[in-house]
């Protein structure tokens, strides 16, 4: 295909924005899709992902568009997420693209991470055609969404395309604009092969799968391809795209999207951002490819049952074939046992890895309260990373703790804006530049600790102002900080797995709401269990489960005892998500009673 | 083993709580009868009952099909324990009753000391029916007491008063009746501490060799149930637990023992019947929904009066459906449903994985379980369930 007749693009939006239903629409406006076989949310492949209507993983659709010139036009839709946890899963998107469309919803205005990403877009050079969805609900005002993405990126009001990716209206408009507006690829298609692996995946039957971007040359079925940072060589088995079925092709030309399957079994042999060139004619000159995710949060995952520890450590295995941002190493706790410390790119990360572990997997798991990675500088003069609250060294050797902080930024309708600063004071937050985007919205911007934004920091913000405030962050650096560790004890134990390092100014509230949700939490046993906070020797605050007195049923139910063993195994089998920590039962949710002690 | 055997008379005369006696159970045989109807159904009750208030039966025809049903049973010996339980069974012609009783000692023949034991429900009393009941060969009564407080009978749907039970006792004795037995059900949210107190003084003035004591439970999709579920308070397990306390500490003082977690008896008085199905030992079912357990097979009845009825002119076992236990799942069994009794059960094989498996030996530290005398023993029946789930787990893997 011409290059000149070559769209490559993604959809920038916020969660419930409408993406997935504009792909679907543009998917089955060029035909790329008959109405027969349309589900919803196609590019969302993942059950998890149609279940939160949320994209994780980044995805590539080819669809043909026969323009009213009677040109046939090779759009390709560069699938990216929108959730904070995947900003890099973005960057990667982007630099397969040349163009992006900014898709708003007409109602709510844009959300800060969606702007966040747009910034990332201008940056990288895209050119950006905002898109305004869901003209036709009651709600909306276009315009006032129009002037203020005019605000925010510039440009003219009058350049967002007004749609309704539902009804259809204003789609033949979009695809107008995306050819007339977005810039054409303009590599060398005679060059020697340059192309950017932006995603890569694992298949049962068929290995890797890797989406690709062609920058300069071609490739053809057969080629014998090198990875240029991994100085590898393969060879190019299959090379197609996807519509969203994956079609062979043959080859890729300069400027198109498609994926490459290689054979190989092992991922890291493809590595996202790596560059793709011949074997033989080999380009001097890789692209340049993207940082490295950086794990953010961290928390241990142990299998309830200490049998599965090697099934948990194969699943780890297996996931981390799609997921190069999961780390993850061996840790022994006395109250869980052996299990893994896993470091995950957000909270979502965190939430989303461990669901695939028990459902594709077939695990139960217990899963610790998150913590972020302290630096412990201590008294010898060395330095220590700690990404567990158990490693914190003893006070005695410790001389002080650094603490990542985060630069966030919160997008807010300006009534609430009382009440965001007051929360973020709360949290620590130091407060920074201020910008009204229009009368009703507010731009915030903050630095604050990580640990902070960890904890139910978003839950918070987000029932504080009625769902309308969003929030976008980013690492900035490390800052001391005067931090504790709050340790709690179940029947006179510590039980590592439930220590934290919180601020020192809010250990005894912390101590006191932790140990207070457990009472909650942990259920009646056949005796009483005491449960402490402390901070290293001091009790600061303590409550009981009482013993329960009665567990038994009445009778027999005239002689069926099938009915009452099936009863009692029933029982059981509800009673497994429990985790024993010495003689105390323990269920899975009290492991993150932490999150939750600011509930209502 | 074998003079225990050899000497099944033994019950009459042997402590309720006898490690000797929950032995003897265990090799006994026993009866049930089903009488599935009642004059309404009870608003915590999901037994499988005929509410004659929606439905008119034809007692006779039933009576005909159990009578029918006994003749195609091929028995599991002489029977020990014959108990007619419903439902309500006061609500049949005493006729139908006497020919069940006949038929089941015409078929299986019955040991020289069986106990014959029959539920009643005291708005059914009469002298008449009682001396019925005693020619047909009842020799124990068991009367649906349930509490002596009118307020908490009208909470649990009975239709007779307080006032009545002291007569309908005396004149039980009076018919002949060996051992009477009276039901409570405590625990209801309505029922003051106050009210079941003073149920438990007046069951101890009444001359009664046996009490079953019933937490009241809420089983869905009952009357109790629904309402519950729509906010009603539901019985509370501490309050539970402190009645169940109270009554045997009153029940105890006056030689009213607990030998299995719901059942108390003065020595001599324990229930045959009873005892032989929370020791494992083999029984035969007959009627709608009835259960049977013998040659290490469970089996039930329909629970459909329709089908049941079908089956039975068809000339074929009204079977809803049956349960093979394999020797662990035997052993299993036994030691869930042996734990219940005061005696506990013996250490068998399954009993010993159990105690020394990690979930058993926390048990026995917190000393809720102990081994006494080569058995096991529960020292809370109020947390047998407890460990009972702990113990099916173990002995399902271990064994």
């Amino acid at each position: 295909m011409d290059q000149s007749r070559i769209r490559n693009f993604s959809i920038i939006a916020h969660i419930d924005h409408g993406k997935s239903t504009l792909a679907d629409r543009l998917l089955e406006r060029t035909g790329a899709i008959s109405e027969r076989d349309m589900r919803s949310q196609l590019l969302d492949e993942m059950d998890l992902e149609r279940e939160r209507g949320i994209t994780i993983k980044a995805n590539a659709v080819r669809i043909d568009y026969d323009a009213d010139s009677g040109e046939t036009y090779e759009l390709n839709i560069i699938d990216t997420p929108g959730h904070v946890d995947f900003s890099y899963e973005v960057s990667r998107s982007l630099a397969a693209c040349e163009g992006a469309l900014l898709l708003v919803d007409a109602s709510q205005g844009i959300e800060a991470q969606t702007l966040a990403n747009a910034y990332l877009a201008v940056e990288s050079g895209l050119e950006i055609i905002p898109v305004i969805n869901k003209i036709d609900l009651p709600a909306a005002d276009p315009d006032r969404v129009a002037e203020e993405i005019a605000a925010v990126l510039g440009g003219s009001p009058d350049e967002a395309i007004r749609v309704s990716a539902k009804s259809g209206e204003g789609i033949d408009e979009l695809l107008h604009a995306i050819v007339d507006r977005l810039p054409a690829p303009d590599g060398d298609p005679d060059g020697e092969l340059r192309a950017l692996v932006f995603d890569s995946y694992y298949d049962t039957y068929r290995g890797v799968v890797s989406l690709i971007r062609v920058v300069d040359g071609s490739i053809t079925k057969g080629d014998a391809i090198r990875l240029m940072a991994h100085r590898h060589d393969l060879n190019a088995d299959e090379i197609g795209v996807r519509r969203p079925a994956m079609e062979p092709t043959g080859g890729l030309e300069a400027g198109e999207v498609g994926y490459v399957i290689t054979g190989v079994k092992d991922i890291d042999l493809i590595r996202v951002g790596d560059t793709v060139t011949w074997a033989d004619v080999p380009s001097e000159d890789p692209l340049s490819g993207y940082a490295e995710p950086k794990p953010m949060v961290f928390s241990g995952l142990f299998p309830t049952d200490g049998d599965d520890f090697e099934r948990l450590r194969e699943a780890l295995d297996k996931l981390r074939l799609n997921d190069s941002s999961l780390v993850y190493q061996a840790e022994t706790s006395r109250a869980l046992g052996f299990g893994f410390r896993a470091g995950f790119l957000g909270l979502l990360h965190m939430e989303i890895v461990r669901e695939r572990l028990e459902r594709e997997y077939d695990l139960d798991l217990v899963a610790t309260a998150p913590s972020v990675q302290y630096i412990a500088h201590l008294t010898d003069g060395t330095d220590r990373n700690v990404q567990s609250p158990q490693d914190l060294p003893e006070s005695g050797s410790l001389a002080s703790i650094d603490e990542p902080y985060v630069k966030v930024m919160i997008i807010t309708p300006s009534e609430y804006i009382g009440t965001v600063m007051e929360l973020v004071q709360a949290k620590r937050g130091i407060m920074g530049e201020m910008t009204y985007l229009s009368p009703e919205r507010v731009e915030l911007h903050y630095e604050m600790p990580l640990a902070e934004i960890v904890f139910d920091f978003f839950d918070q913000l987000k029932s504080r102002t009625r769902g309308y405030a969003s929030l976008d962050y980013e690492p900035s650096d490390y800052r001391p900080s005067d931090l504790v560790r709050v340790d709690i004890l179940l029947n006179g134990q510590p039980v590592d797995a439930f220590s934290t390092i919180v601020h020192k100014d809010g250990a005894y509230s912390y101590g006191k709401a932790m140990v207070k949700k457990l009472r909650e939490l942990i259920p009646r046993q056949l005796f009483d269990v005491p449960i402490q906070a402390a901070i290293g020797s001091r009790i600061i605050s303590r409550e009981t489960v009482k013993a329960k007195r009665k567990d038994v049923t009445a009778k027999c139910y005239g002689g069926d005892i099938t009915r009452k063993r099936k009863l009692l195994e029933r029982q059981k089998e509800g009673k497994k998500r429990m985790k024993m920590v010495g003689s105390v039962e323990v269920p899975q949710e009290a492991f993150v009673a932490a999150l939750k002690i600011n509930d209502e | 083993m074998s003079d225990r055997q050899a000497d099944k008379s033994i019950a009459r005369t042997l402590p309720a709580r006898d490690p000797l006696l929950a032995d003897a159970a265990h090799e006994w045989k026993s009866a049930y009868i089903h009488i599935p109807f009642c004059r309404r159904r009870c608003p915590y009750c999901d037994f499988a009952i005929v509410d004659e208030s929606a439905v008119r039966s034809d007692h006779a025809r039933y009576a005909e099909a159990v009578l029918a049903e006994i003749e195609m049973e091929e028995g599991i010996g002489r029977l020990d324990a014959v108990n007619v339980g419903g439902g309500t069974p006061s609500l049949i012609d005493p006729a139908h009753l006497a020919d069940m009783l006949d038929a089941l000692e015409r078929r299986f023949a019955f040991a020289p000391d069986v106990e014959r034991s029959l539920e009643i429900n005291p708005e059914d009393w009469t002298v008449e029916r009682a001396d019925a009941w005693v020619a047909a060969g009842f020799d124990r009564i068991s009367i649906g007491l349930q509490s002596l407080d009118d307020e908490v009978l009208g909470d649990l749907g009975r239709m007779h008063r307080a006032s009545i039970i002291a007569e309908v006792v005396s004149e039980a004795r009076a018919a002949g009746f060996r051992s009477i037995n009276v039901d409570l059900i405590f625990g209801h949210p309505g029922e003051p501490a106050a009210s079941w107190r003073s149920t438990v003084d007046r069951v101890m003035d009444l001359d009664v060799d046996h009490v079953s004591t019933y937490a009241l439970t809420v089983e869905a999709g009952t009357e109790l149930g629904r309402s519950v579920s729509d906010g009603a308070p539901a019985p509370d397990d501490d309050v539970q637990a402190e009645r169940y306390e109270h009554f045997v500490a009153a029940a105890s003082s006056r030689g009213i023992v607990a030998y299995e977690v719901s059942n108390h008896a003065r020595d001599g008085h324990a229930c045959r019947y009873n005892l032989s199905t929370w020791a494992h030992g083999e029984y035969l079912g007959f009627g709608l929904a009835a259960h049977d357990h013998r040659w290490g097979i469970r089996g039930r009845n329909h629970r459909r009066m329709d089908r049941y009825v079908e089956d039975i002119d068809a000339g074929r076992r009204p079977r809803l459906g049956t349960e093979t236990l394999d020797r662990r799942d035997q052993e299993r069994d036994r030691l869930m449903l042996g734990l219940r009794l005061a005696a506990g059960t013996p250490m068998t094989d399954t009993a010993e994985a159990f105690v020394r498996s990690e979930a058993g030996a926390r048990f026995v530290d917190a000393g809720v379980i102990r081994i006494e005398g080569g058995r096991l023993v529960l020292s809370n029946p109020l947390v047998a369930d407890a460990v009972a789930r702990e113990a099916l787990s173990v002995s399902a893997s271990d064994c």
